[in-house]
């Protein structure tokens, strides 16, 4: 826990944040390899010799998808709790052990899974993986640990509440998905949280956390044979159980047009305009990709950046994103603007979505977005680290060892038909909702 | 002209990782040069480091090495505005900068075998900047929006500025990186134009490449772009030196926000000060990861605060700070967090702490340089900062040093820097009175 917030604030300039789709980075000569053991458990490892580190992920499939609305915040709960307290160990022996090591342990629950991770020197593995699978096999969620960690996330929502862009965010969540899981926070809310007992976690993990529920990915200074014999000795006794159905939630998709308008004493309006999108699995994926890249992802080069921050100086930082999950995520466009030019920051985000339905994109701007998506994907990929990550999430999303070859065609074959046929079939300049944080006395909202 | 004084160093830069080296390079012309071969993956990153940041401002134009960052992206009259930046993405590369106190970075990470596009338009920047009337009216206003959102609308990142203001009254570090609004709107094409020629010339500038790439090609194209560059004078040595504190200060802060926050600093060394490896230890002692002694006290035990962290900033080129944050839990007194805070130092310089929490801060450093060497950009950013703090091989003295501290040094350091005299206190008190 070094304090990031200071480094944050020390480095304080970095110029403009790449906001691209969650996913766009193929397999790429990785020389992985996969394999289901006999208790159901998909193992990925692929071997990395330039430094004594390993890089282990893994992934089990609970989510926000798998927790009943009133007991929001279950699935992130319990992933907050696995490293406090298991069958063999207290949670400050947790710590002590990986800290001691240099290592580092972590657990987070999103939309669709829950994933977990270790990072740890080659000559601690042993160790180190005994821990990890301890954590994801053992945890016991001790009634103390489990009060004092709802406390802590409550007060860390309330601390959150000072944000706009949390603030913008989650109401724009709840606005596009409604009574749909992906529409509520991953950490719940403080009443939800009040609803969630202890026995709770404990059936939520005995109900998920089994091998043919997950998938174990492995990158780094360890041989097949050494991973052999850490899973053999450490995860033998992960029993393969019946697995969970995963409930299927109806979504809205009446089209809406609204306007959420947040007053707060801030200097600023936090926008955001936008609507449902699409899921990982759209075949439209890569062409809506490539679209996006052109409206609103592609740093410098795309169309909100160069026209509101470089040529009407009205925002540092503005973009336009769709996250992709198993169902279907959301299409939004976020921006930061003084309060008094809240009005024609708005218009002309709706302006650009407007042009890209309207109008064929140019071969230059084609042909840009096809080479960034195609040649940055070496740059995701160039640590142990995003290695091991990649080959989990490929393997949750079914993606198949041969994503590399599968992505870069998919890309190059897509044309400014393509691109103009889905930014008329997945955008809506007319039905969206729009989310304004401000200081509404001063930003005199048109909408 | 252009004989190169070559100085290569291969040295182990780490016991535990393998043998990286740092190929070291002085053209004529005062420009640093430093390559770090890795040939695990076909992709380089080049940084250049400028000697400039907000500690060489003048007072009245604070934030002026930060907007000059940002015109840095806005053209030449060979290439126009953003091309740079484009022509990285195409090549789906990133670039980006930042400016600190002490130092300016620009970089870009793309496939080795395109990297002579950063080697020539870095050399064309340098000299070559148009700052266009128009593209700097329209870039203080980008600057402006981005302090609103970092600071202005942040209640703890604004608390963080008041405390810095307040710990600093003679030197420069008393002003944001960014600026204050007001310096930023005042900042005229003419005194952009200057600071650049002052600080952007070959003598005041470092580079560090680090991936897919072979030193003595790349020294041969880097001298070939920027050993024409002539060196530039007239750059203002910073004498501004802060007085020692003699007795607290606190400030506080109201505004509208959810829990109250307290920030507390203590004058420290910077590094290569003798007692700055202490400082760092003591950092990790208290606030390095869930069996650290702030979160096991304050968060963990007590249930005072939600969060609380301490860290040792040293890398800087002035003496800095040693900071101290905490936010507290919904319904309890700021006053006893910080009280709370006040008696994890003062136990650490009561009592020596053991053998194995002063080799577990050890072990925290060194894996986190072992695995950030897999990296480029890690690699290239390690030698940079350290050659801005006097040399790239000072990296090994600090590990040697790390490595060197002992329980007596961590209290004493506690002793010398964390006392009542030395501190400045920021709190935040949140005036709306929210459930």
């Amino acid at each position: 826990m070094k304090n990031s917030k200071f480094k944050k604030i020390i480095i304080s300039s970095i110029i403009f944040n790449f906001a691209l789709l969650i996913f766009n980075f193929p397999l790429h000569a990785l020389d992985a390899n996969k394999k289901i053991l006999p208790n159901g458990l998909t193992v990925l490892h692929s071997e990395k010799h330039n430094l004594p580190i390993v890089m282990i992920t893994v992934i089990v499939k609970a989510g926000l998808l798998d927790e009943p609305k009133e007991k929001a915040g279950l699935a992130h709960l319990t992933a907050e709790l696995l490293d406090e307290g298991t069958k063999n160990r207290k949670s400050a022996e947790t710590s002590e052990e990986i800290e001691f090591m240099g290592a580092g342990l972590g657990a987070s629950a999103g939309d669709d899974y829950t994933t977990i991770t270790l990072s740890v020197l080659k000559k601690d593995i042993e160790k180190g993986f005994e821990i990890f699978s301890d954590i994801i096999m053992n945890p016991l969620f001790p009634q103390e640990e489990f009060d004092r960690k709802r406390e802590l996330i409550k007060g860390s929502l309330k601390q959150r509440e000072e944000d706009p862009s949390f603030l913008a965010e989650r109401s724009f969540n709840k606005e596009v998905f409604g009574e749909h899981p992906y529409g509520r926070l991953v950490e719940g809310s403080t009443e939800t949280l009040s609803e969630i007992t202890r026995e709770d976690l404990l059936r939520f993990h005995s109900k998920y956390f089994t091998p043919n529920n997950a998938m174990l990915s492995v990158v780094g200074d360890l041989t097949p044979d050494e991973l052999n014999s850490l899973i053999k000795k450490y995860l033998d006794s992960w029993k393969i159980a019946e697995l969970p159905e995963r409930k299927i939630y109806p979504m809205n998709e009446e089209k809406t047009r609204k306007a959420v308008k947040i007053d707060r004493d801030v200097t600023q309006a936090t926008i955001i305009i936008g609507h449902l999108g699409i899921s990982r699995d759209n075949p439209d994926y890569y062409a809506v990709s490539v679209m996006n890249y052109i409206l609103g992802s592609g740093g410098f080069s795309s169309r909100l950046m160069q026209k509101i921050r470089d040529e009407m100086g009205l925002a540092y930082d503005v973009s336009s994103f769709f996250t992709t999950n198993k169902e279907k995520g959301l299409f939004q466009a976020e921006v930061q603007t003084k309060n008094e030019s809240a009005n024609t920051a708005i218009e002309e985000i709706l302006k650009q979505i407007e042009k890209i339905r309207n109008e064929e994109v140019s071969d230059e701007e084609l042909s840009g977005a096809k080479d960034y998506l195609t040649g940055s994907f070496p740059r995701k990929l160039d640590t142990s680290r995003k290695i091991a990550d990649f080959l989990a999430t490929v393997e949750f999303y079914n993606l198949g060892l041969d994503y590399a070859e599968k992505y870069t065609s998919y890309i190059n074959a897509v044309t400014k038909e393509d691109v103009q046929r889905v930014a008329m079939k997945y955008l809506d300049a007319e039905n969206f909702i729009l989310i304004v944080v401000a200081n509404q006395k001063k930003a005199e909202l048109k909408y | 002209m252009k004989k190169l004084a070559v100085l290569t160093f291969i040295i182990l830069l780490l016991p535990l990782s393998l043998s990286a080296g740092v190929n070291e390079y002085k053209l004529d012309n005062g420009l640093k040069v430093l390559v770090i071969e890795d040939h695990k993956a076909p992709l380089a990153t080049f940084q250049i480091w400028y000697r400039v940041g907000s500690r060489d401002e003048p007072a009245g134009k604070s934030g002026i090495s930060h907007l000059l960052e940002h015109m840095m992206f806005k053209g030449t009259p060979k290439y126009g505005s953003k091309a740079f930046s484009k022509m990285v993405e195409r090549k789906g590369g990133a670039d980006n900068a930042f400016t600190t106190k002490d130092y300016t970075m620009y970089y870009q990470t793309l496939a080795s075998d395109r990297i002579d596009i950063s080697i020539e338009l870095e050399a064309d920047r340098m000299q070559n900047l148009i700052l266009d009337l128009k593209e700097v009216i329209a870039e203080r206003n980008v600057v402006m929006e981005e302090r609103r959102m970092r600071y202005e609308d942040d209640p703890q990142n604004s608390l963080y500025e008041e405390v810095l203001a307040a710990a600093f009254k003679s030197h420069p570090y008393h002003w944001p990186v960014i600026g204050w609004m007001s310096d930023i709107s005042s900042i005229e094409r003419s005194g952009l134009l200057s600071h650049y020629k002052a600080y952007y010339s070959p003598d005041n500038a470092v580079i560090a490449v680090s991936g897919d790439v072979k030193a003595e090609e790349i020294i041969k194209k880097i001298t070939a772009s920027f050993g024409n560059i002539p060196p530039a004078s007239g750059r203002a040595v910073v004498t501004s030196r802060e007085g020692e504190q003699k007795g607290e200060r606190r400030i506080s802060l109201k505004r509208e926000a959810e829990l109250p926050y307290i920030i507390t600093v203590y004058h420290t060394p910077s590094f290569p000060h003798p007692d700055s490896y202490a400082l760092e230890v003591l950092g990790m002692i208290l606030s390095g990861g869930k069996s650290s002694r702030l979160y096991r006290s304050i968060v963990y035990e007590k249930k005072l605060a939600i969060s609380a962290s301490a860290d040792y900033s040293g890398f800087n080129k002035d003496p800095y700070l040693f900071l101290f944050d905490a936010t507290a839990a919904p319904g309890k007194d700021i006053k006893d967090v910080e009280n709370a805070l006040y008696a994890a130092i003062e136990q650490i310089k009561k009592e020596l702490p053991s053998e194995r929490e002063v080799q577990k801060a050890k072990n925290q450093i060194e894996a986190s340089f072992v695995m950030g060497q897999d990296s480029i950009y890690f690699q290239a950013q390690i030698a940079g900062m350290f050659e801005m703090l006097g040399s790239w091989n000072l990296k090994e003295q600090y590990l040697e040093n790390i490595r060197k501290t002992t329980p007596e040094d961590v209290s004493r350091a506690a002793k010398k820097y964390l006392h009542e005299d030395n501190r400045t206190v920021g709190i935040l008190i949140p005036t709306k009175n929210s459930k």
